[in-house]
């Protein structure tokens, strides 16, 4: 009789196991934009992207609608090319949409704020792998208040 | 010369019970797929996972609620209070939830594992069942080994999901933290094969090297009662130094370079 009260309390073991790990899985960890959606591709160059991280976000009026996917440098003109994933239920962007680095909050994390574009009769729709071409780079704290400086001492 | 032939002792004593531990491991583990033994095992994972769930759980909560305490005290002053959810989330599950569970673990059941197979030893049970032809690693050594190693993730993750759950009670229920961003912001945070698989893959080293050491003094006893004690106290002094070194480790692998 003992065994199967000790096999009943390992079950009850498992079981409160198998809840904490549910509730990590579906309470705590970031479940908003699996990898198992579908989605798609485009590049951004910035001249400037500040503290945009990967897994950095991308708004459309503040609801993330994709991911910053890697960062790197165009080796020819060294300005910083993002690659962002977005997810295909949003396909239908014009290409004049722009991007452009902003900070949520005083102090909180950069994403990419995503502003879409005028929609004309014959629009063209922004595809996978193509370049936004209207971006806006990061405030730079040191740049804005050198300009401020500067501004000063032209007066 | 006298001081030199000590080191030489010292150090062949050294290498040699190294050696008899990773002897002893390979026995254990290799042991393993003998259907006979799950039912030992099931009753291990009782004795040293479900009793030490309470110990655990307690633990895990008070963590979890000094934490976000503490946090917010801290948090409040530049308006961040909403940052407590991964704080708290983030905290437990990459650092705290495998640390305490690994050094609670090892003072709850790694003492109690070689203080039994210490006795067993010194009362000659071992050697009477060498006696009968049945092989003390795989009847003895690897049930408690296997339970160690199963038991313990178990034990980590549910200390990091209820001291998350604690978080929220002091946080959100007294403190008056939002409830939503307490979740809202823990989730736009925390990834599951960041934060919470390598959570899960630190306390499984932690496992193994906890039950491991435990087993292993155990089973290399002095059989003495002075021996028992001795090997008691090297269980949890070492376990416990071998957690806390092993975690810096596997941190640096793990989240030192993005």
């Amino acid at each position: 009789m003992t065994t199967r009260k000790t096999e009943l309390m390992v079950g009850l073991f498992v079981i409160l196991t198998i809840a904490a790990g549910l509730l990590l899985a579906l309470k705590v960890v970031n479940q908003g934009f699996s990898n198992n959606e579908s989605t798609y591709t485009l590049y951004a160059k910035f001249d400037n992207i500040g503290g945009l991280q990967t897994r950095s976000a991308v708004k459309v009026g503040g609801v993330t609608i994709g991911r910053v996917e890697s960062i790197d440098l165009d080796p020819e003109d060294f300005n910083p090319v993002v690659m962002i994933s977005l997810s295909d239920k949003y396909n239908n962007f014009p290409d004049t949409s722009s991007a452009s680095i902003l900070t949520s909050g005083l102090l909180g994390e950069q994403y990419i704020g995503f502003q879409p574009g005028f929609a004309f009769d014959d629009f063209v729709v922004l595809a996978d792998g193509d370049y936004i071409q209207d971006t806006k780079s990061a405030l730079v704290l040191e740049d804005l208040i050198g300009q401020f400086l500067f501004s000063r001492n032209s007066e | 010369m006298n001081w030199i032939i000590d080191i030489g002792t010292n150090t062949l004593t050294k290498v040699v019970g190294i050696g008899r531990a990773f002897l002893m491991l390979t026995g254990a583990l290799i042991a393993f797929p003998q259907w006979k033994n799950v039912r030992l095992t099931i009753k291990q994972i009782y004795i040293v996972g479900v009793q030490s769930l309470l110990i655990i759980m307690v633990s895990g909560l008070f963590i979890g609620m000094v934490m976000a305490l503490q946090g917010y005290t801290i948090l409040v002053d530049y308006g961040a209070e909403g940052s407590l959810g991964p704080m708290v989330s983030l905290s437990l599950l990459r650092e705290l939830g495998p640390v305490v569970t690994g050094l609670l673990f090892a003072g709850r059941a790694g003492s109690a594992l070689t203080a039994e197979i210490g006795l067993m030893k010194a009362t000659e049970q071992l050697s009477s069942l060498e006696m009968m032809a049945v092989d003390p690693l795989r009847r003895i050594v690897a049930p408690r080994m296997w339970a160690g190693v199963i038991a313990m993730p178990m034990l980590a993750l549910i200390f990091s999901a209820i001291g998350i759950l604690g978080g929220h009670l002091v946080g959100v229920e007294w403190l008056g933290v939002d409830s939503g961003s307490y979740w809202s912001i823990m989730q736009a945070t925390v990834e599951w094969d960041k934060d919470v698989v390598n959570g899960v893959i630190k306390s499984i080293v932690f496992a193994i090297v906890v039950t491991w050491i435990a087993i292993f003094k155990g089973y290399d006893a002095i059989p003495t009662s002075e021996g028992i004690s001795l090997a008691t106290t090297q269980t949890v002094v070492l376990s416990s130094l071998t957690v806390l070194g092993l975690d810096f480790v596997l941190t640096a692998l793990m989240f030192g370079i993005n």
